[in-house]
């Protein structure tokens, strides 16, 4: 066993081992359910919570890595998955609270139909199926480099260990844990990108430092046949940019597994401010994202390049048995690299781990490098347990007990059909972690395209459009979901790399909002409105309060009631 | 210090009576509040980060060319203060007009 393995081997452990601890102490006190409102949790752990279950592997793992090859296009990864939360903050968090229901699915089914409830469920399956598929490769990457198995082995190894863990039960809902699990995601991710930035440039703060390599990136960058670093629309085109960077931040608005979180916060108030902490520690990772990738393309590029193969540094050797690292059997000096292994560069290294591989790049000590490979199990665990509960509570209880038993159906029957789902989205992840369509942030992208076009819409408008009825928002959903599933099949299977306009399989997902938009308007337009108890309801999830309070500047007549009615919620 | 009195309820709400007035008052400013915050959202990253970085990296600051500057790091900022200012701003709308969530000892929630 090396230095690397002995050290990884003693993280992974003990971090499981404390959030297991966690899970099973905080259980004890939390048996009245975690969903209950009011339970006590500060605003700012609730806010560690969204950020742990919202990083992923793809997050952690994968975005520098894509930064360090994409350059300025990198920022649609950076924008997209952080400008959600301004859009999930201001438009969806504090009125779904007050509505007060668990779930996406629930809350269409009250404010719609039972219909409108059906194909939430099913897209909030599809969009979870295809998010976990991002979670499992990311983890098998950390297997496979620190158990020296193919990466076939290393999916293998996450699947099965994040299978036992969300069928442990509920673990997703105890806050604490998933506290911890920040903790130590963001540690592993601080630490190393602190240490490189002060080695590299003398200045410990990457999001500073970073500034001086960008001038000698780009000259490095163009002498190895690569684009210049930050050059805008180098690997796709501005309207590209453009769309998928929306297409990410309204797909954030609507995830089913983020969503959620907001329910368990005390009040409406609460969750606004939950929204505020989540950002705020994701923003942690988010800034040190693009700092790592520049200083880890840096590295390579200074420190492999026009090296000879006999002399390149240990980092290349061990990560070659991966795969993920290649070296041009002949040559016999590195004048070229790249992420992409059609390329037949000199020198390829997959995306997926420059993060994991950046401690040993930058010669940190073996605990940095096995404290990263804890930080980003953290990550993929904590976000794959969380996908998998949406999975299962939406096949057993939005499908099997609401639509196939029309409610007539016992807890365990419900339980054994979710355990079930979640087995059957297991195998499917492994099979799609092994094979995949794309990079992991690039499967993740998907899932989110999926989200834009067929959540957000529906649930702006029934927010904010009392007008919208059941058959308008089923109508939208259906033609947002789709079109923009269409699309993905066609670009990437059917037609592989055809586009129109440019636009790309990720970035379909805010054309198939629009679509969503439109096709809900027209048609709750010329279809009856919805009932007048209902646009009540609606009226009510307006106003955090359920009673108002008497407040004399704003009531100028003295004779009325000291409180107005909100109506019950 | 305003207090929480429980209160009857009334079944029955006239659409044009003065007491929707507050109703209005309260929406209206929320969304004004929510429109500005999302044309700062809007002009940060899709204006200065994408559709406008090209003149902006003429500009360097610190080493970073502006207009990268802003698709890396600035708009990140940004979110996260719009955020902010929504929560504290709101905070104080919901006390004006009284729909602020109080516990029973008046303590907010």
């Amino acid at each position: 066993m090396t230095d690397i393995q002995f050290w990884t081997t003693i993280f992974i452990v003990t971090s499981f081992a404390v959030y297991i601890y966690i899970a099973w102490r905080s259980r004890v006190k939390e048996t009245a359910g975690f969903y209950v409102a009011g339970q006590g949790i500060p605003t700012v752990a609730n806010g560690a919570a969204v950020a742990a279950d919202w990083m992923s592997a793809a997050s952690f793992i994968s975005m520098a890595g894509l930064i360090a090859f994409l350059g300025y296009d990198g920022a649609i990864y950076l924008m997209g998955w952080t400008g959600g939360y301004v859009l999930l903050a201001l438009l969806l968090a504090p009125y779904l609270r007050k509505w007060g229901k668990f779930t996406v699915p629930e809350f269409v089914g009250d404010r719609y139909n039972e219909l409108v409830r059906t194909i939430a469920a099913g897209a909030a399956i599809l969009i979870s199926f295809t998010y976990v598929v991002g979670q499992m490769r990311g983890g098998g990457i950390v297997f496979s480099r620190f158990l020296n198995l193919p990466v076939e082995g290393g999916v293998a190894v996450a699947a099965a260990i994040i299978f036992t863990y969300a069928v442990l039960g509920g673990m997703k809902g105890i806050t604490w844990t998933q506290v911890a699990q920040y903790t130590v995601l963001i540690v592993a991710y601080l630490i190393p990108a602190f240490a490189i930035a002060q080695t590299i440039t003398g200045f410990p703060i990457p999001q500073i430092s970073f500034g001086s390599v960008l001038a000698e990136l780009n000259a490095l960058s163009i002498e190895f046949g690569l684009d210049s670093y930050t050059e805008p629309f180098t690997a796709r085109p501005q309207i590209d940019v453009f769309l998928v960077t929306m297409s990410l931040m309204i797909g954030t608005a609507g995830l089913p597994h983020v969503i959620i979180r907001f329910y368990t916060t005390k009040s409406v108030r609460g969750a606004r401010y939950s929204a505020f902490w989540a950002l705020l520690f994701i923003s942690l990772l988010y800034s040190t994202a693009p700092a790592v990738g520049a200083f880890a393309k840096f590295n390579i590029l200074d420190g492999v390049g026009g090296t000879a193969v006999a002399e390149l540094p240990q980092w290349v050797d061990s990560w070659e048995a991966t795969g993920l690292v290649i070296v041009n059997p002949d040559v016999e000096t590195i004048e070229s690299i790249s992420n992409n292994p059609a390329d037949e560069a000199d020198l390829t290294v997959d995306n997926d781990i420059l993060v994991l591989a950046n401690p040993e790049i930058a010669g940190l000590p073996a605990p940095v490098v096995g404290l990263v490979a804890a930080g980003g199990m953290a990550a993929a665990m904590s976000t794959a347990a969380g996908l998998l509960l949406v999975i299962s509570s939406s096949a057993s209880h939005d499908f099997y007990f609401r639509r196939i038993k029309k409610g007539h159906a016992s807890e365990s029957e419900k339980l054994l059909v979710g355990r079930l789902a979640m087995a059957g989205a297991v195998v499917i992840a492994v099979i799609g972690g092994i094979n995949p369509p794309a990079f992991v942030a690039q499967v993740v992208a998907f899932a989110f395209g999926l989200g834009a076009a067929s959540f957000f819409p529906t649930l702006v408008l029934g927010i904010f459009w009392k007008r919208c009825n059941a058959k308008g928002a089923a109508a939208g959903m259906s033609a947002g979901l789709v079109f923009t599933a269409t699309y993905m099949i066609w670009s990437l299977y059917i037609s592989p790399g055809s586009t129109v306009f440019d636009i790309s399989p990720e970035g379909i997902g805010t054309i198939g909002a629009l679509v969503n938009f439109a096709v809900a308007i027209i048609v709750s337009k010329s279809t009856e409105p919805p009932p007048e108890d209902l646009m009540e309801l609606v009226e009510n999830m307006r106003y955090p309060a359920v009673t108002r309070r008497d407040v004399r500047p704003a009531r100028p007549t003295k004779d009325q009631a000291p409180h107005t009615e909100l109506g019950g919620a | 210090m305003c207090r929480t009195w429980e209160i009857t309820v009334s079944e029955s709400r006239q659409p044009e009576a003065p007491e929707d007035d507050w109703r209005v008052q309260y929406w209206k400013r929320n969304l004004r509040l929510m429109v500005g915050l999302l044309v700062v959202w809007f002009a940060v990253s899709f204006g200065a980060g994408i559709l406008f970085v090209e003149q902006l990296n003429e500009i360097v600051i610190a080493d970073f060319p502006l207009g990268f500057w802003f698709a890396q790091q600035g708009a990140i900022y940004t979110f996260v203060v719009l955020i902010l200012i929504y929560a504290l701003r709101m905070d104080r709308l919901d006390e004006e007009f009284g729909v602020d969530e109080r516990d029973a000892e008046g303590n907010r929630l």
